[in-house]
């Protein structure tokens, strides 16, 4: 029984004594069953434990920071945009770190492009090659780009950026589409199928064994085949931040 | 002593108190190199000014902060590793410490737009959804429920994810520095949801933070209902902002990007949402291009934090102390073993001090160095019977891929002159 089911139990043989509760909801309701029955019941599943501590949340006020979307289109604001009007806006808000085409500048994500690449020796992991749900371009961009600006966006500007990254990874084709609450639900990514599941404890079962090895577990002396010091890109002491 | 002695002494405290403020924060060598000689002046037989003259009183240090013989134990960056420093990195000084608390000030950070600045008065958690009744929380309302105290490990995803390829940085504190161990004052999640009142077909939750990045988390409700904390206490004293300040939720032994700071939000559905930090990243690509999701656990892990190579043995041959700290996202360290030898034999080391769930344990292995090169390794066991595997081991089930989760054992390589490389054996 948890800490916080005894304390419930606790409050409920309060309220059963006659002691005054500040929770009306944990008192005793006029007509209720005699107290002995009612203990007697309790144990067999303690109704949670109501403490009043906070306040119900207005729908207005849900509704400011409710922006989360899903794959199944829940959360979609009412907007509209094409691959064509994002495009100018895109070139405006985003292209200085993404690049015009998405293709980033300097060490910023690249968005668009990668296609076939993740399973090579150096995997180029966008919007188009990866990503599973283009849902998550979209509330991703909802709630944080552009990166010093969240938040900033229209509605009808959300759909036609997230229309042009959509045109530039091949998802659609069309610069004229119109990208909104209905159609959104369709667009599907390429890369959706190959998520799966943590299976660790099945595809690693390996690594659960009580009996590891203790003495001569491998032959002769160790051989040293990687050195950090080689690359050399370890901060160097004393040049960590200033500390006042 | 006369008294018009130590009134010159003071005088002269005064002075020298002038001299160490103007070099106040140009001090920032490691303790190594400060240490130094020393000054004789202060050392036997000589009697040391500190026995002389008067210290600083009370509250002078009206929030007292380390030794500045000390002002080397710091968080550091590698700047070279993200494109801003708003959503970037900063390391513990794993190397510095001991026991199995980290200070608040040394706790690595991991923001995604920068730390946010929150006033308590104007902080809100809102929690709807697939519940009976929406509700809004202030702080003092989520003061005013039962708390709970619970020391758990927050540990990066990326933790160790740049040596996937082979070793790359020199120090603890890049190569695992990514994490903290705090004790964390909270009210359990479960006691929120039942105040709210779940629906039947509750399944997740998400779970939103308030910085200029929202970050966002699904959440399986089984785990919320579990051990979960909204948590607004670390080591006694409210949150650092750049820990979540004034609430965060603790989501123990999974992965730290999960544990949402500044959080403003949580939403109960009947899916996950799929958002950015759990396709994106987060995820972890295997070598035939497939990726694992929702992998949260943090594994079995350990690192030997001394000798390392930013704690060198520096006394030569003879007695010394091996140190390192064990972690396991499963449960409780069961066992740590050490090899000297990399990995040929092993011996199993000391556990010392509190060993709790989910939390970092401290490990010694005392020994006699006989000044030979030594390629010294820790791993770590927990009580599921899961045994942290080596860097090769975790390569041939994931390929050099996946970024996140590298719980592979680590090698320290002691040369003979005391100082302390990282590398990889085979």
């Amino acid at each position: 029984m948890s800490r916080s089911r005894e304390f419930a139990a606790a409050l409920a043989l309060l309220a059963l004594a006659g002691i005054g509760v500040a929770n009306a909801e944990s008192a005793p309701k006029p007509g209720a069953k005699p107290a002995a029955v009612a203990a007697a019941a309790a144990p067999a599943k303690a109704a949670p434990v109501h403490y009043g501590v906070g306040r119900e949340a207005r729908p207005e006020e849900i509704a400011g920071w409710d922006i989360d979307i899903r794959p199944d289109g829940q959360g979609l604001p009412k907007g509209r945009g094409t691959a064509r009007a994002g495009e100018e806006i895109f070139v405006a808000k985003c292209a200085a770190c993404h690049g015009e085409f998405g293709e980033s500048t300097g060490r910023w994500p690249v968005l668009a492009g990668g296609a076939g690449s993740l399973a090579g020796h150096d995997p180029v992991k966008t919007i188009g090659s990866y990503w599973p749900y283009a849902s998550t371009v979209i509330d991703y961009i909802r709630r944080a780009m552009p990166f010093g600006d969240a938040q900033s966006l229209t509605n009808d500007e959300l759909y036609a950026v997230t229309a042009y990254l959509l045109l530039l990874n091949d998802v659609i084709t069309d610069q004229d589409f119109v990208l909104s609450e209905e159609t959104f639900p369709k667009v599907r990514l390429p890369n959706e199928a190959n998520f799966f599941d943590d299976d660790r404890e099945v595809s690693e079962k390996a690594f659960w064994k009580r009996q590891p090895c203790m003495s001569a577990c491998a032959p002769g002396e160790p051989k040293i085949i990687g050195r950090a010091r080689a690359i050399d890109v370890t901060p160097e002491e004393g040049k960590g931040p200033r500390v006042e | 002593m006369s008294s018009e002695k130590n009134k010159s002494n003071q005088v002269s405290r005064r002075g020298l108190l002038g001299t160490a403020l103007a070099a106040g924060g140009a001090i920032t060598l490691p303790r190594a190199a400060a240490a130094g000689p020393g000054n004789p002046a202060n050392q036997p037989p000589n009697v040391p000014e500190w026995s002389r003259m008067l210290g600083d009183g009370v509250a002078v240090r009206a929030y007292g902060k380390p030794s500045r013989y000390e002002a080397g134990v710091i968080r550091r960056d590698v700047e070279w590793l993200t494109a801003s420093r708003e959503s970037s990195v900063s390391f513990t000084p794993l190397h510095e410490l001991d026991g199995i608390i980290t200070p608040n000030g040394l706790c690595f950070e991991r923001h995604h737009g920068g730390i946010a600045e929150v006033d308590p008065d104007d902080w809100r958690l809102i929690l709807h959804g697939l519940v009976d009744k929406p509700l809004v929380f202030t702080l003092d309302d989520i003061k005013r429920l039962p708390r709970t105290n619970r020391v758990y490990f927050a540990e990066c995803a990326a933790n160790s994810g740049m040596e996937w390829r082979g070793a790359q940085l020199n120090g603890c504190q890049f190569t695992h520095g990514m994490i903290h161990n705090v004790m964390y004052t909270g009210v359990p999640l479960k006691i929120l949801l039942e105040e709210a009142g779940l629906k039947p077909n509750a399944k997740w939750l998400l779970i939103e933070g308030g910085d200029a990045a929202v970050m966002t988390r699904s959440l399986p409700l089984a785990k919320a209902l579990d051990d979960c904390l909204i948590a607004y206490r670390m080591n006694g004293e409210m949150l650092r902002p750049e820990n979540g300040y004034p609430v965060r939720i603790v989501v123990p032994g999974w992965e730290a990007n999960m544990w949402v700071k500044w959080l403003r939000r949580i939403e109960v559905g009947d899916q996950p949402w799929h958002h950015r930090e759990e396709t994106s990243k987060y995820t972890d690509l295997l070598e035939n291009g497939r990726a694992r999701r929702f992998t949260y656990v943090m594994d079995a892990k350990s690192v030997i934090t001394s000798p390392s190579p930013q704690a060198p043995l520096k006394q030569g041959k003879g007695f010394t102390v091996l140190s390192g700290i064990a972690w396991s996202g499963r449960g409780k360290i069961a066992r740590v073993d050490v090899s000297l030898d990399g990995g040929r034999n092993w011996r199993t080391a000391r556990l010392d001090g509190p060993v709790f769930d989910k939390s970092m344990a401290r490990f010694y292995a005392e020994f006699d160095w006989d000044g030979r090169e030594m390629f010294v390794q820790s791993r770590a066991m927990d009580e599921t019977g899961y045994v942290q595997p080596t860097k090769d081991e975790l390569r041939k089930v994931r390929g050099l891929n996946s970024i996140y989760h590298n719980n592979g054992i680590q090698t320290w390589r002691v040369l003979p002159s005391g100082e302390v490389e990282n590398v990889e054996v085979a």
